[in-house]
């Protein structure tokens, strides 16, 4: 059943300079219950896609075009109070630093009790009840629920801030970079979390992070960003056992693997291309190997390589579709 | 066989922990933050020495005790005078008797051996060690004063140390360190400012800074976890074309040890300040020894879907090293505890030829199942 689609989404902003197009035409579409990755180099617009969605853009970003239906409504048209009910009740964020994402002068469980009290007509009582069930669920013990948050560490913080994420049931929860500021045993910790959370709660993610290796680990459904554009998805596994873009192709290269050989990975030479005055062609040209003349003149459409699995590039002809 | 550049024995960095003044009539005894606590290893000419850790492990402190950018308490920092004139050598040995740092006999000793005691140099000879001990930061979006020109940032080190005649002379260095470091040509990038450049070149930049001494030996601090991987082994190259044609030599400090597989020579496993395991890369990466060191390699995610592994994850955090535990000092955390461990702290124990490792399990004691 699809819970989230987005289509032909596109956020500008304003700036100085001119237009910025973080985001430019992107679709995708969630399931109920499953989780997509969102991965892509900085500044390539993942954080702005996700943002768009729960409408938490700065005051100069500005939905350009494009739909984003969300249980059968536009996201990209609902304000007010419409957007304050569906905000936390039913899409919930985790943001990128947890550490310093927290109230530091609220204790951690009156932060979480609070949205709960917002959006459904329970009293405290049961509302902290509600919160000493989640620190349980996210591996705290609920008799610190009256701590202040500087006595928790970094990795406690960060399922603090999972636990508030799901604190009102919501059936979609967007993770930005949920482990960037930990250390790989922590990480390890708050992935396993998430993943059990997912399959028990039946909760739909996207988790964005610029670090494949991570979303391998969590995500069903894949999708490569450069520049503004979602270049490749599909499910997971085919991604990286037959990856069609070169820049995910070179993205997968750029990992060193501890159980593969002891080499050097490669890099992608060259930066992004500024997004003011993106280039008419492929975004990804002046980097790739195979740039040809037609990469300059014209932009790639998305294609459905196989089923269920697309990638923008002038090179990649479907098979068996 | 190449020779040791830099030897550390025994290092320790403990940072008192302050006391009230009533606590300082009552309490008996000062307390210490015991951040680096006896690390010893040996780092050859051109080798590249990488030490791994969980942050607060020591790593970092470790880095800038053998600069002597903190101050070590305790333990012995000894540089093979790699780089140095007998005269400079000599120069600074009487410097550092005469101000009592030294005695006469271990003067003479050091000379001998050709050696400088890191620890117990003069500060102003300390500045010239430096010239050949120089330190890459973690971070280039904070470490580069982006007031700065790129030629002020890379000429900096040259006026600190009153390196170059005139103007001319160098802004030749600075062009030269830029060039080495891949900011190519040097012309387009020296009057730039910080925010003017990519994180990628902002790094170079860095480098940079270290290289227009001309040093020997470099202390690089997580050079590339503020990178994006497209472009981390591009920085990583540059490091190791670096020492192939310069012939430098390398503490690398990460977190990330699939950086530290595909990069370094021999690694250093380290735990709540001291080492744990120590041995060649692969032999480290491929066959385990320390508990602690399994379940490292377990967690780091692999870029690939299709490999599920069994992941060892260890409960709880890394313990406070204001309050290290007795005996081993990662037994609370060990999936193979034992009652042995709790009370004594195992000596290092070869298991090849480079190879070693502080565990009771590599002394037969036990098993892991």
């Amino acid at each position: 059943m699809v819970l989230l689609e987005v289509e032909g989404l596109k956020t500008y902003f304003k700036t100085q300079e001119g237009t910025l197009k973080a985001v430019d035409n992107i679709s995708f579409d969630l399931d109920r219950g499953q989780a997509m990755g969102l991965a892509g180099e900085s500044g390539c617009g993942k954080t702005t896609a996700a943002l768009s969605i729960m409408k938490l853009l700065p005051a100069n970003g500005f939905i350009a075009g494009g739909s984003i239906n969300f249980m059968g409504q536009d996201m990209s048209k609902v304000t007010g109070d419409k957007l304050r009910a569906i905000r936390w009740r039913d899409i919930s964020i985790i943001f990128q630093g947890a550490m310093n994402a927290l109230n530091p002068v609220k204790r951690v469980g009156d932060q979480i009790v609070e949205p709960i009290l917002l959006h459904e007509k329970v009293d405290e009582e049961v509302a902290i009840k509600r919160v000493k069930e989640l620190f349980e669920l996210v591996g705290i013990n609920p008799n610190r629920i009256r701590e202040y948050p500087h006595e928790f560490s970094g990795g406690m913080r960060q399922r603090v801030m999972i636990a508030m994420a799901l604190a009102c049931r919501p059936k979609l929860v967007i993770c930005d970079e949920p482990t960037t500021a930990l250390d790989v045993m922590i990480q390890a910790q708050i992935l396993t979390l998430l993943k059990n959370l997912q399959q028990e709660l039946e909760l739909a993610m996207i988790i964005i992070s610029h670090d494949l290796s991570v979303l391998a680990e969590t995500c069903d459904l894949l999708s490569i960003m450069y520049a503004g554009k979602i270049v490749e998805r599909s499910s997971a596994v085919e991604v990286f056992a037959n990856p069609q873009h070169p820049y995910t192709k070179g993205l997968i290269a750029a990992f060193p693997n501890i159980k593969g050989d002891r080499k050097m990975p490669a890099s992608i030479a060259g930066n992004p291309p500024n997004l003011i005055r993106a280039p008419k062609g492929c975004r990804f040209a002046e980097r790739c190997y195979m740039k040809q003349d037609i990469c300059i003149e014209q932009e790639p459409p998305l294609i459905e390589v196989l089923p269920g699995h697309f990638a923008a590039c002038h090179f990649v002809k479907p098979k068996g579709v | 066989m190449a020779k040791d550049l830099l030897q550390v024995e025994g290092l320790q960095v403990w940072f008192p922990v302050r006391r009230g003044f009533v606590e300082s009539l009552t309490s008996k005894e000062q307390k210490y933050v015991k951040a680096v606590d006896g690390v010893s290893f040996a780092i050859k000419e051109r080798e590249i020495f990488c030490l791994v850790g969980e942050s607060g492990c020591g790593k970092t402190t470790t880095g800038k005790a053998i600069l002597r950018l903190v101050e070590p308490t305790g333990g012995d920092v000894r540089y093979f005078g790699s780089g140095l004139s007998a005269a400079m050598m000599k120069d600074a040995v009487k410097r550092s008797v005469s101000k009592k740092l030294m005695t006469a006999k271990e003067g003479e000793e050091a000379l001998a051996a050709g050696t400088v005691d890191v620890r117990k140099l003069t500060k102003d000879k300390m500045k010239m060690l430096r010239q050949k001990m120089q330190m890459i930061f973690q971070d280039p979006y904070e470490s580069l004063n982006p007031k700065q020109s790129i030629y002020d940032i890379v000429a900096e080190p040259l006026m600190v140390n009153s390196i170059g005649a005139n103007e001319a002379e160098r802004e030749k260095r600075v062009a030269k360190a830029l060039d080495d470091s891949g900011l190519r040509p040097p012309k387009d990038f020296m009057w730039r400012y910080p925010h003017e450049v990519s994180g990628g070149q902002r790094q170079r930049v860095g480098i940079a800074g270290a290289l227009v001494l001309e040093p020997q030996f470099l202390v690089a601090d997580e050079p590339v976890s503020m990178l994006d991987v497209s472009i981390r082994s591009e920085i990583l190259k540059l490091m190791l074309d670096l020492r192939n044609n310069k012939g430098l030599t390398y503490l690398f400090i990460t977190h990330d040890l699939s950086v530290a597989y595909v990069f370094s020579d021999r690694i250093g496993i380290m735990y709540l300040g001291k080492i744990v395991e120590l041995g060649p890369t692969e032999e480290v990466i491929k066959k385990p020894m320390h508990p602690y060191t399994k379940a490292l390699i377990s967690v780091v995610p692999k870029p690939d879907p299709r490999m599920k592994t069994d992941k060892i994850i260890l409960k709880g955090e890394r313990p406070d090293p204001a309050h290290i535990p007795p005996g081993c000092r990662f037994h609370p955390r060990c999936p193979y505890v034992m009652e042995k461990c709790k009370v004594e702290e195992p000596e290092p124990i070869y298991v090849s030829q480079e190879h070693w490792v502080s565990c009771w399990l590599a002394a037969g004691e036990g098993k892991a199942e």
